[in-house]
């Protein structure tokens, strides 16, 4: 009895979490445009999204932004880990706490403390801007990410390379960086995702020249609910699902 | 022996550099514009000043202030009691479910809280999912008008923000000792009591980052209440995007954000010390 209440408490949790998104995948095939009947199975919305230029200009800005962002964030914030495991330096405390003020950080605070930064040095917001705020976020999520894998490393390599008379750049090259590649390539894609993802930071940062995706999908979302933005974020519901996936079986294989 | 290591030296300038001109300096300028005047043509004029913090006690954003945080207060709270005895059960299952139990909850950790919300949108407009499930069931006979209430907007923030809630806590709960629990329980202590003053207190910092995860996003979730609540509900988020926006008085906004950040320094503060305390077991 007690084992079946529990059951039911995480399945009633488990329910709360899902229910709503399923739903929104269900309705995203829906054959109406209105009522929320079932009208029969359809690909139209999926359909009529793809046909939408200006929609596929703004999910190329979306992917490229993204792509760039992680791919930055995760050389930066996987050189941040290695330092901070290897070395012993002037703030490394001061370094390790500002990674993880910048996670716990509302969005809210970032977005406008970056706008006020680009206002001021008069840089015009666009891609350049969001995409330099783009890499600020994800940097501390690479870091903490491959700070968790090398955590369990053995140094012993790494003594082992500098025996054989390997640099420190070759050491990191061919030792460090091979190992820690599950780990990178899993702070690449939750960055990729981040960035996808980010409503809050983009909404102050860009300009009216470079929009991307979420926020396209919020100011539609204000003009009323459309089936082609159900289809929509089924899509970008299916990417995550997809990316976190992978992340999370390339972040497991330990050792 | 120490030999000049270039590799150590480029990569520490390189974050450095990096942290400093786009997460340091700008946080800096945010509390400096916080002390500044209204510009005319300009968003900021050099003047000290501190009528900024003076207008936020102001009845019209102390209300927003107020009301925002016992939202988020709300949120966090109902966060924690659903999120904690979930994240208990989760470290209860077989040892071969949880890896999948764990990922079904780390899957919405990571989906745009966007895409969520606009999901809880469909499931509780008046001709939503939710009420045709009551009215096909018979529980109510109108339609309840639940989206663009307050109800509604908390509900969006608990489902956005639960992931954020039950992960650190899980992390933590995983890491108890489960010899503590068996030695207090040998030593006579009742279930209440075991709760109380072992799990309780070290799984503190779990619960103190989950609800920071919670309560901070709460506050500054701007779409969220936004979508869910129309134009009536008033975050200090939405406050902080309309001064920037539409009102333009970027000091305000400033100030409000620094309340933000201040926030944030006594969570954190409080974080650290219940760390440290559970760090030491927890035991005298």
């Amino acid at each position: 009895m007690k084992r079946f209440a529990q059951y039911a408490y995480l399945i009633l949790v488990y329910g709360f979490l899902y229910i709503p998104i399923i739903v929104l995948i269900v309705y995203s095939f829906n054959d109406s445009k209105y009522s929320l009947n079932w009208e029969g199975f359809t690909w139209g919305w999926y359909e009529s999204l793809f046909a939408n230029d200006t929609l596929l200009k703004v999910a190329l800005n979306s992917v490229m932004v993204a792509t760039l962002a992680a791919t930055l964030a995760t050389l930066i914030g996987t050189l941040a880990a290695v330092v901070v495991y290897r070395y012993e330096f002037f703030g490394k405390q001061l370094l390790k706490g500002l990674i993880f003020i910048l996670i716990m950080s509302p969005d809210i605070v970032m977005g406008i403390s970056l706008l006020i930064l680009f206002v001021s040095l008069q840089i015009t917001l666009g891609f350049a801007t969001l995409l330099v705020a783009h890499i600020t976020f994800c940097i501390p999520f690479v870091a903490v990410t491959v700070l968790s894998r090398i955590s369990g490393f053995d140094k012993n390599l790494i003594e082992a390379a500098k025996d054989l008379g390997a640099s420190e750049f070759q050491t990191f090259h061919k030792v460090i960086l091979p190992l820690l590649m599950p780990a990178v390539v899993a702070g690449w894609l939750l960055s990729f995702t981040l960035s996808m993802d980010d409503v809050i930071i983009s909404f102050f940062v860009t300009g009216p020249t470079f929009e991307i995706l979420p926020l396209k999908i919020y100011s539609m979302v204000r003009l009323g609910i459309k089936p082609e933005v159900n289809a929509l974020c089924a899509i970008m519901f299916g990417l995550t699902l997809v990316i976190v996936i992978t992340a999370q079986s390339l972040l497991k294989e330990k050792k | 022996m120490r030999t000049y290591n270039r590799f150590k030296q480029l990569s520490l300038g390189g974050i450095w550099l990096w942290l400093i001109v786009f997460a340091l300096l700008p946080n800096l300028m945010v509390i400096a514009a916080s002390f500044m005047a209204r510009g005319e043509g300009e968003f900021l004029a050099f003047a000290f000043s501190v009528a900024s913090y003076r207008r936020m006690l102001d009845p019209l954003y102390l209300g927003v202030l107020s009301s925002s945080l016992y939202w988020a207060a709300l949120t966090t709270l109902l966060c924690l009691l659903v999120g904690y005895p979930f994240a208990y059960l989760l470290t209860r299952m077989p040892k071969r479910l949880r890896p999948l139990l764990l990922l079904l909850v780390i899957i919405p950790f990571w989906t745009s809280s966007l895409v969520r919300t606009y999901a809880m949108v469909i499931i509780l407009k008046t001709k939503g999912v939710l009420n045709q499930l009551l009215l096909g069931l018979g529980v109510i006979d109108q339609p309840l008008e639940l989206l663009y209430t307050d109800t509604a907007v908390i509900i969006g923030l608990v489902y956005a923000l639960l992931p954020f809630m039950v992960l650190p806590v899980y992390a933590s709960l995983e890491k108890l000792d489960p010899r503590l629990i068996e030695a207090a329980r040998d030593l006579g202590a009742r279930k209440i009591r075991i709760f109380l003053e072992i799990i309780l207190p070290l799984t503190l910092p779990g619960i103190i980052a989950g609800s920071m995860l919670v309560f901070l996003p709460g506050l500054g979730c701007f779409y969220i209440s936004d979508m869910l609540g129309g134009a009536k509900s008033l975050l200090v988020g939405n406050l902080i995007r309309d001064q920037f926006l539409s009102a333009r008085d970027w000091p305000l906004g400033a100030a409000a954000s620094v309340l933000l950040t201040l926030l944030m320094g006594l969570l954190l503060w409080a974080y650290y010390l219940s760390a440290r305390r559970a760090g030491r077991g927890g035991l005298p």
